[in-house]
């Protein structure tokens, strides 16, 4: 439970909307029980497993990056900051070998990169490393509404250590108005944080000009890249970005590690979260775990070569998948800005059908209906709803994932599990038999709502 | 060593679409094929010997891997996709 003087500063600086965030939490924590309509059950010993099609959520490692990893998972288990001997030599190299492809694929310097245990720890790092640092003459930090939980939460803790934090509020299509962004920022302002490709409705902001804008005004630009990186080409330098988190299992990389790009040239200093041996330019203490760095290197340098294969095979797949349900079903809206986005994230909502129903009749296919990090409680996500998404369309969407290992068959069998399983909850839908009359919906005076 | 001649580069795309074809996954089985498949076609112009003897060297590495990722899908096996 919040303690009284918490709860009074955070009624002083946050915002009304966002306390149904933290709401939301404590509900499921203490009061009304937490329904869970689909049951966790573990998969029959002969039962066929179902289509992966939630790439947002995590990707299957790729078997390059596996083969890459197991010598230093069996052989060379040395640790790199081991000075004296071989086995600490030859981590070393590898560890540094995986930097340098890191650094490759974002066009940085490999002593800017700074292995972390994934993006969430990475945003937590970089925002509430800038912040802490810069505190004595900077209390203001920027970020969006629609930004990954861990940003949203990392802001509430500076709130509450005093600094103002701005949601900017997004347009119907998600993309962040750049006007409002440049009005908002003050002189005391350190650090605005945009996500580059977000992972439920799969828009991509326009990173070039906000860091345009950022440079200009001499503030630092953090972006969540975890979604973008490997997938769309990434260039700190071109992007004038100050601090970009990646994260390993979004592109076919192990679990548990991600990275922080932190530019050195103008120089961001952080405060560290993590202390202790000085490991990572004191910015994260901790032995750098050699396997997963090298893993996440070798995601890094096979997604260099294959990004053009790979985004024209997801590009080509997602129209397919969007195109066959579209033109069979009626009444289904993409969420999202239709032009700006990643390809491989379709948010759909289909109208007068429940998403929870339709994920269980879709129970041979692994998708979600908003991210992974929220799926437990029954609030809609937060992010449809900034994007000003009605809330029985909230309610009603699911997010397909289409990713390397995607096949024309998987989609296809997606798309018309999906089409049929629409049509047979409508049809048992007393809205949609309204709709069909002739109804309009939104004139009906419910009783008790 | 002599430079590859059609009959060893088509030697290897066999043996790399055989070992490809043994993957127990669905998915990685498919995209070896497929990745094999389209990797060899966009090549197919490539004249320069050179390059072709680095091509051919990369391709044995690769099969190599797969040799090794299949071994590994086959110790640790699980139930066939819906798809399938």
């Amino acid at each position: 439970m919040l303690s009284p003087g918490r709860t009074a500063s955070c009624r002083l600086l946050r915002p009304a909307s966002w306390l149904s965030l933290r709401q939301g939490s404590q509900r499921s924590a203490g009061g009304a029980p937490q329904r869970e309509l689909i049951k966790k059950h573990d998969l029959e010993k002969n039962e066929l497993r179902p289509l992966y099609m939630d790439f947002q959520a995590t990707t299957p490692m790729d078997p390059r990056v596996l083969d890459a990893m197991l010598p230093y998972q069996v052989n060379y288990y040395g640790n790199p900051h081991s000075r004296t001997h071989a086995y600490g030599w030859e981590s070393e190299t590898a560890m540094e070998n995986a930097r340098q492809q890191v650094a490759d694929l974002i066009g940085a310097d490999p002593r800017e990169i700074v292995f972390t245990s994934g993006a969430t720890e990475s945003n937590n790092m970089a925002i509430k490393g800038v912040a802490r640092f810069y505190q004595a003459k900077k209390r203001h930090v920027i970020t969006t509404q629609t930004e990954h939980k861990c940003v949203l939460d990392s802001c509430r803790v500076l709130e509450a250590e005093g600094f103002n934090i701005t949601y900017l509020p997004v347009q119907k299509n998600g993309l962040l108005d750049l006007e409002m962004l440049e009005a908002c920022i003050r002189p005391d302002t350190c650090l605005v944080s945009v996500m580059t490709v977000n992972n439920e409705i799969g828009v991509k902001q326009p990173i070039k000009d906000i860091g345009q804008i950022c440079r200009s005004k001499g503030v630092f630009l953090h972006t969540d890249a975890a979604q973008a990186v490997g997938k769309i080409p990434v260039n700190v330098n071109d992007w004038k970005v100050d601090l970009m988190s990646i994260s390993a299992h979004k592109i076919y990389g192990p679990k548990g590690v991600g990275a922080l790009y932190v530019r050195r040239r103008p120089r961001v200093r952080l405060e560290p979260l993590q202390n202790g041996g000085g490991q990572e330019r004191g910015l994260r203490s901790g032995t750098v775990p050699t396997p997963l760095a090298v893993g996440l290197g070798a995601a890094c340098s096979i997604a260099r070569t294959e990004m053009e294969y790979d985004h024209y095979r997801v590009s080509m797949l997602a129209d397919r998948l969007v195109q066959k349900i579209l033109s069979e079903t009626p009444d289904v809206i993409m969420n999202g800005d239709p032009e700006q986005r990643y390809p491989g994230c379709i948010n759909l909502s289909f109208a007068y059908v429940e998403g929870e129903s339709l994920l269980m009749a879709l129970k041979d296919v692994a998708l979600s209906s908003g991210s992974a990090c929220t799926s437990a409680s029954l609030e809609p996500s937060y992010v449809l709803r900034a994007i000003g998404t009605d809330e029985d369309l909230a309610h009603s969407s699911i997010r397909f994932g289409i990713g390397r290992f995607t096949t024309e068959e998987e989609v296809d069998y997606t798309a018309g599990r999906c089409i049929q399983q629409v049509r047979r909850l409508r049809e048992m839908s007393p809205l949609w038999e309204m709709v069909q009359e002739g109804v309009d919906l939104k004139s009906i005076k419910w009783t008790q709502h | 060593m002599a430079a590859s001649s059609r009959s060893q580069v088509l030697s290897l795309y066999r043996m790399m679409l055989k070992e490809s074809g043994r993957f127990p996954s669905y998915n990685y089985r498919s995209y070896a094929l497929r990745r094999v498949r389209d990797a060899f076609r966009a090549n197919r112009k490539v004249e320069d010997p050179k390059s072709v003897e680095r091509l051919m060297e990369e391709g044995r590495e690769a099969l190599a891997l797969i040799q090794r990722q299949v071994s590994i899908g086959k110790m640790y096996e699980v139930q066939k996709t819906v798809v399938e």
